[in-house]
């Protein structure tokens, strides 16, 4: 750069705004890693939350009576199944075969609202049984940790319903594949959180 | 200030990452990745289960720091292998960011409980009977003087 051009003429934009340079690549899928980065601070919340909580059971049950260790080991391996189903529709994806990438998301799906169904149906004899979140401080951390954690999942599987209808009617195009690229970081993350949960919630709650 | 590109295969090594150029064929993993992480994840999940429905191990304190050890190793095999994080990825913006929020994450939980235990063993006890019937007793105690 000339300092004595900017006497003699205004100076282009482009000196001051690179306008030529291209955004970062991919951004999206940078930005949604932003997001989930803050979803861990929300869990990571709760999860202290629990962690300073969860032996204030008020006279109530401990985390030893309510909760449900052959159930837990049903929902873990649901999840865990579902999140490698979901990386084999990505490779199917990556080979531009729809068909086969959908076949696999409906597996994933399914798996995961069986994990959905059987966290209900868990809650609900739980609070049938007088072990509601009103009950003890213990129960209330649990039942917020675990829930949002369980409708993570659920919006996570309305967004694959979604998604899988746009890509059976639009195919395999650029937005597509960048929205299913979001979806899946989500899915193996929500995977991820229910290793702390199942860890720490589950295994570590009924030995205190 | 630096020379504007229009494309990014010209861009100097180190600052964009040139072997990442097609955004439908970014972190697409493979196979032997997946099941790799899967076999992985199955056996440290097993285990922690095995440990504590079988009554292995008689220390409480020595289980939960194993379960919590094992859960840690398993939450970096999903990132690797499901989540695909290394410090090639968005130029490295990834990496940074996840640093970041462990960080943040270890500080948040580290210091919750480390203040929170402090304080309950800090804490003057209550009296026995108040502790034994806590809801019938709070609004009394709390009611202000008539």
């Amino acid at each position: 750069m000339n300092t004595t051009a900017i006497d003699t003429a205004p100076p282009a934009p482009s000196d001051y705004y690179s306008l030529t340079e291209a955004p970062p690549r991919n951004g999206t899928l940078l930005g949604f890693w932003i997001y989930l980065m803050s979803d861990c601070f929300i869990f990571a919340s709760l999860f202290a939350c629990y962690a300073v909580l969860g032996t204030e059971y008020a006279g109530g049950p401990s985390g030893a009576d309510v909760l449900d260790l052959p159930g837990l080991a049903v929902n873990t391996a649901l999840l865990l199944v579902s999140s490698v189903v979901f990386g084999f529709a990505m490779l199917e994806m990556a080979r531009q075969r729809k068909g086969a990438m959908l076949g696999w998301l409906a597996v994933a799906g399914l798996l995961a609202a069986a994990f959905v169904s059987l966290e209900v149906h868990e809650f609900l004899t739980m609070i049938a049984d007088g072990a509601g979140p009103g009950r003890s401080a213990f129960l209330s951390s649990f039942f917020t940790l675990v829930a949002t954690h369980g409708l993570h999942v659920t919006l996570g599987i309305l967004w694959l319903i979604v998604l899988m209808v746009q890509t059976f009617k639009f195919g395999l195009n650029t937005d597509n594949v960048r929205r299913l690229r979001c979806l899946s970081m989500f899915w193996h993350f929500l995977d991820l959180v229910w290793v702390g949960v199942f860890s720490y919630v589950y295994l570590v709650g009924v030995l205190r | 200030m630096s020379q504007p590109t229009s494309s990014g295969h010209a861009m100097p090594p180190g600052n964009h990452d040139a072997m990442h150029d097609d955004p439908m064929h970014e972190h697409q993993g493979s196979l032997r990745g997946y099941l790799t992480g899967f076999v992985l994840a199955a056996i440290l999940t097993v285990i922690p289960f095995w440990l504590v429905m079988g009554h292995v191990i008689a220390n409480k304190q020595v289980l939960i720091l194993v379960i919590l050890a094992l859960a840690i190793v398993q939450i970096f095999v999903h990132i690797v292998y499901f989540l695909h994080l290394d410090t090639r990825s968005e130029s490295g913006w990834n990496m940074m960011a996840f640093i970041f929020t462990a960080v943040l994450v270890i500080i948040v939980l580290g210091a919750s409980i480390w203040v929170m235990y402090n304080e309950n063993v800090n804490m003057m006890p209550m009296s026995p009977q108040y502790q034994q019937h806590p809801i019938s007793h709070q609004p009394t105690a709390n009611q202000p003087p008539q």
